[in-house]
């Protein structure tokens, strides 16, 4: 079983908590991803994102500024935790070996051509 | 601030997991707000909607089983768990168990339909609260109850007491057995006379034609199996079909056949009363009673008070010598009918049928009893084994209360079982019980109320079954029960599951007692001298003008095939004790007392072909002259009479309807029995009739066997009679049917007492298992001390056999008690000898030992090097 389960979602909204630091709750998580990455994100794909990593421990929240635009609702903050660092830090590894181990030759764009050819 | 679409909005908020439902909508709020502000509000609206839609997926929709344990749910998930367990722990006790319990409901269940199936006689009529029986009351010598009145009372009824009637049906009193043929199909089919108002009244349900078109002279309706039989599948309605070979009836209506459970179900036509009446008689005559009266009430209007109003109406239209017996009239409600139209010198009593009821009710709950009492003292018997269990989960902080749920939940959890197992058995052995019940039965799967009641019952045995143990079992002291001391004194655990061995026991013995009563009375019955030979006896009903006509030519051609002994005919039935006249005189007699007679009319050869059996005299000859002024009476009439020397003796009878003032006796003949074969016969005189009548009797020769000659002779019948079916019956069998209904409580209380006996002991084998397992240290010590493999089981065997014997010692004087009340209602009665109680307790001490000693020997044969080893 891998260490460290983290789906390609999953990786982007633990980057985009960690970019917004304070400020990291469901809108502005999601705006911040449809800023950054330039693609539509659904609050029902969020929120499940977000339960999910909370389920895994990788994610702390804490209720607070029940605002009136919001009905009187709490924003809902989420924090990276101590083991959802270890995930980011194990998914990064594992990407930077692969990069690595790619030998300079399988990059040339010539040779895929030629291969299409 | 604006508002999304509150509908999704709700939606949302229902299925959200509560923990998310806050922060999410105040998400969805901010977003909606600002999309509002940038796109309006119907785009935002449209956004809001698909976001909810989407959110709506498995991380986000609140689990099934609640969030939060605000219940018991665990707990009882938990005591289900247990529950499964340790029924699987200890197979041996579970099948015993559910075994014994399944049995007795299936009892309980298979009793509580034939219950209901007598509590709802008639009530598919949908005048069931509306629709009344006429009854009268005369007070004479003796004070007698009758539902037969004369036709004007009727008429009487419909034309007075309209204001209260909503309509009013005279019915012919007894079954019609008519010939109904449709060209070539020819059946005697038994069937009711009835007015038109009959069909209404009684809701019949009509397949063809309308109900209310029972009229004139010659209509009819049939009953859809006879119409099957008359027409198959083609509707009849306007074909005709003729009866008795004399009257042409046109097919005016089918109805769907009466349920069994029904005042009519032997009905299979209704005719006109009319019909039954043209020619000989009308509908204002006041002194043949022929009639039965119903009524219908109309809305509001109680029997009761039309009852109280109709009392006296009879009184100024009778004739002097009935007005003395003062009439009084009174309607009985539909719902009286079945279980309470039994009267005792004019007053309501317990009928025959109610008792069974009660029987079968009280022996069904006592099953049902010795089933629960088994789990009971099994589980109560097995507790030292959950005693640490129980310990523990006290020390754990269980209440008493959770515990006692706990083993609740245990004994619902084998109920449920139970239950299920005897539905099946029930659904299986239904039409071997409706055989035994002579019902057709039915189990209403698709009613509601009867899976409300198998709830009712699971509930109720459940407790009946488990509530003992429950307290027992959780009152255990924890401190006591982990040391391994034993819990409550021996005395006080075994003295209640002692005495309800010995209830099964008593229960059980005292059953077999009573079928073996049941079986010796009917025996009894059976071997009376019935004073005549019912040995080939054949007899006929047939009714065509024809018969009565070829009346001789008959005799003679059925005497001609040399296979019958004789014939002869007579106006009643050798089974039946219809006949009655009172104004009979004699030298001697009391003058202030008219006793009734059974009085029948017979043939020349009628005594010789039913073969009567002569004290004194002779029989009718027909050589001899002026024989019609001549009687032959019964020993019975002989004793009332008081004659010494009684032939030529004469009485007089004040009526002319015999054709003569005065009789001279020729003969005495032996009592036979006619109606009831366990009443004494009625007094009665036999007059002669010269022609054919109704009830004709042939006897098969001794030597020639009936199924070589029935052929034959249903050959020269049809040639002679072919307007008449030739339906046979054998009287020995017509006489055995008339032990049906003792026969029948006879079997169920074999099957009843078998079954009891057989939980009981199943019960006691469980019982002696543990009871032997927990000793088995004692006889292994025992035994390498020297005790011989006899002793042990003598010691093993007593405790229990001590149960038996006390419960035999109960059951002998209770039976004793219920039976000779029981048998008090007989007047030729079997004794209840004591070889018959004897052998009941043997039988059930020796199945007792049986059982016991199985388990006995197999820890007496036990090396007790086996059963010592541990410790």
């Amino acid at each position: 079983m891998k260490k460290f389960q983290l789906g390609e979602f999953e990786e982007i909204v633990m980057l985009t908590v960690a970019i917004l630091y304070d400020d990291a709750y469901g809108v502005s998580i999601k705006k911040e991803i449809e800023n950054r990455l330039n693609r539509g994100v659904s609050v029902g794909a969020l929120q499940s994102a977000l339960k999910r990593l909370e389920d895994k421990k990788y994610l702390a929240s804490l209720d607070k500024d029940a605002t009136q635009e919001r009905a009187g609702r709490p924003k809902r903050y989420y924090k990276i935790t101590a083991l959802g660092k270890e995930a980011m830090q194990y998914t990064k590894e594992t990407r930077n070996s692969l990069w690595d181990a790619i030998p300079s030759i399988s990059l040339d764009v010539k040779f895929a051509k030629l291969f299409n050819a | 601030m604006h508002n999304p679409p509150k509908l999704f909005l709700r939606f949302f908020r229902w299925y959200c997991h509560p923990d998310l439902v806050r922060p999410i909508e105040g998400d969805l709020m901010e977003l909606y707000e600002e999309q509002v502000q940038k796109l309006g509000k119907k785009q935002a609206d449209r956004k809001f909607i698909k976001d909810v839609i989407l959110l709506f997926r498995k991380d986000i929709i609140k689990p099934t089983e609640g969030t939060q344990k605000l219940n018991y749910y665990g707990m009882l998930k938990h005591n289900f768990k247990i529950g499964y367990r340790s029924l699987t722990r200890n197979k041996a006790h579970s099948i015993i168990n559910i075994g014994g319990l399944a049995m007795g409901m299936t009892v309980a269940i298979l009793i509580s339909i034939w219950i209901f199936d007598e509590l709802s006689f008639n009530k598919n009529h949908d005048n069931y609260d509306s629709v009344a029986k006429l009854y009268c009351i005369e007070s004479g010598s003796r004070v007698e109850v009758s539902q037969v009145h004369p036709t004007g009372l009727g008429t009487l009824l419909e034309n007075e007491y309209g204001d209260y009637l909503e309509s009013i049906a005279l019915v012919r009193q007894r079954i019609e057995n008519r010939v109904i043929a449709v060209g070539d199909k020819i059946f005697t089919q038994g069937g009711y006379f009835v007015q038109q108002a009959f069909p209404e009244m009684f809701s019949l349900k009509m397949v063809h034609g309308r109900v209310q078109d029972l009229d004139g002279l010659s209509s009819i309706f049939l009953s859809l199996s006879l119409s099957e039989k008359l027409f198959g599948k083609e509707n009849p309605y306007g074909k005709e079909v003729i009866m008795d070979a004399r009257w042409r009836l046109t097919v005016k209506g089918v109805y769907e056949d009466l349920p069994r459970n029904s005042e009519f179900a032997d009905a299979s036509y209704f005719a006109p009363l009319n019909r039954y009446l043209e020619g000989w008689s009308s509908l204002n005559v006041w002194d043949n009673y022929n009639m039965r009266i119903y009524v219908q009430m109309k809305d509001g209007v109680d029997e009761r008070m039309v009852s109280s109003l109709i009392e006296k109406a009879m009184l100024p239209h009778v004739d002097e010598n009935t007005a003395r017996l003062e009439p009084t009239l009174f309607l009985m409600p539909m719902k009286e009918w079945h279980l309470y139209a039994q009267f005792d010198k004019g007053e309501l009593v317990s009928s025959k049928q109610l008792k069974f009821v009660w029987f079968f009710g009280i022996i069904g709950v006592f099953i049902l009893g010795i089933a629960c009492i088994n789990f009971v003292n099994l589980s109560t018997a097995s507790s030292e084994q959950r005693a640490k269990e129980i310990g523990i989960r006290k020390t754990m902080g269980s209440h008493r209360k959770q515990l006692i749920a706990q083993f609740l939940t245990e004994s619902m959890l084998l109920v449920t079982i139970a239950v299920t197992i005897s539905l099946l058995l029930v659904s299986s052995l239904l039409p071997y019980f409706n055989d035994i019940a002579a019902k057709e039965m039915t189990i209403m799967w698709h009613d509601y109320r009867f899976w409300l009641s198998i709830l009712a019952f699971i509930f109720f045995t459940g407790l009946l079954a488990g509530g003992y143990p429950a307290l027992f079992l959780s009152s255990f002291n924890p401190v006591n029960s982990l040391k391994g001391k034993s819990n409550a004194s021996t005395f006080l655990t075994e003295l209640p599951r002692k005495v309800l061995v010995v209830f099964q026991f008593t229960i059980s013995i005292s059953l077999i007692i009573g079928t073996t009563i049941v079986y010796k009375q009917i025996l009894l019955a059976k071997s009376l001298p019935v004073g005549y030979n019912q040995d080939k006896l054949v007899s006929l009903i047939p009714r065509s003008p024809e018969y009565y006509q070829k009346y001789d030519v008959l005799k003679d051609e059925l005497k001609n095939t040399g296979l019958v002994e004789n014939t002869g005919s007579a106006n009643y039935s050798v089974l039946s004790t219809l006949g009655w006249n009172t104004g009979f005189d004699w030298d001697g007699k009391d003058t202030d007392s008219n006793p009734a007679f059974n009085t029948i009319r017979i043939s020349y050869d009628y005594g010789k072909t039913i073969g009567l059996e002569f004290v004194q005299g002779r029989d009718f000859n027909a050589e001899f002259a002026n024989e019609s002024a001549n009687v032959i009476i019964n020993e019975s009439a002989l004793r009332m009479m008081g004659f010494q020397d009684p032939i030529g003796k004469s009485i007089q009878f004040r009526e002319d309807w015999f054709g003569h003032p005065s009789f001279q006796i020729i003969g005495v003949v032996k009592d036979m029995i006619k109606g009831s074969p366990y009443e004494p016969t009625f007094p009665s005189i036999m007059f002669l009739s010269d022609g054919g009548m109704q009830n004709f009797y042939l006897r098969i020769k001794e030597n020639v066997s009936a199924k070589e000659a029935l052929p034959v002779l249903a050959e020269v019948f049809e040639k002679v009679v072919p307007s008449a079916p030739f339906d046979y019956q054998f009287v020995d069998d017509e006489y055995n049917r008339l032990f049906q209904a003792e026969e029948s409580i006879g079997r169920l209380a074999a099957i009843l007492a078998m079954l009891a006996i057989l939980i009981s002991c199943l019960g006691l084998f469980g019982l002696s298992s543990f009871v032997v397992e927990k000793r088995s240290k004692e006889v292994g010590i025992r035994k390498v001390l020297g005790a011989s493999v006899f002793t042990l089981w003598k010691m093993l065997s007593k405790d229990f056999l001590l149960l038996v014997v006390t419960a035999s010692i109960i059951a002998i004087p209770l039976s004793y008690y219920f039976l000779n009340n029981w048998l008090q209602g007989y007047t030729f009665r079997t004794e209840i000898s004591l070889w018959v109680l004897g052998a009941a307790c043997a039988i059930a001490i020796f199945i007792t030992l049986l059982t016991i000693s199985q388990q006995a020997f197999k820890t007496a044969f036990k090396n007790p090097v086996e059963t010592l080893k541990d410790e």
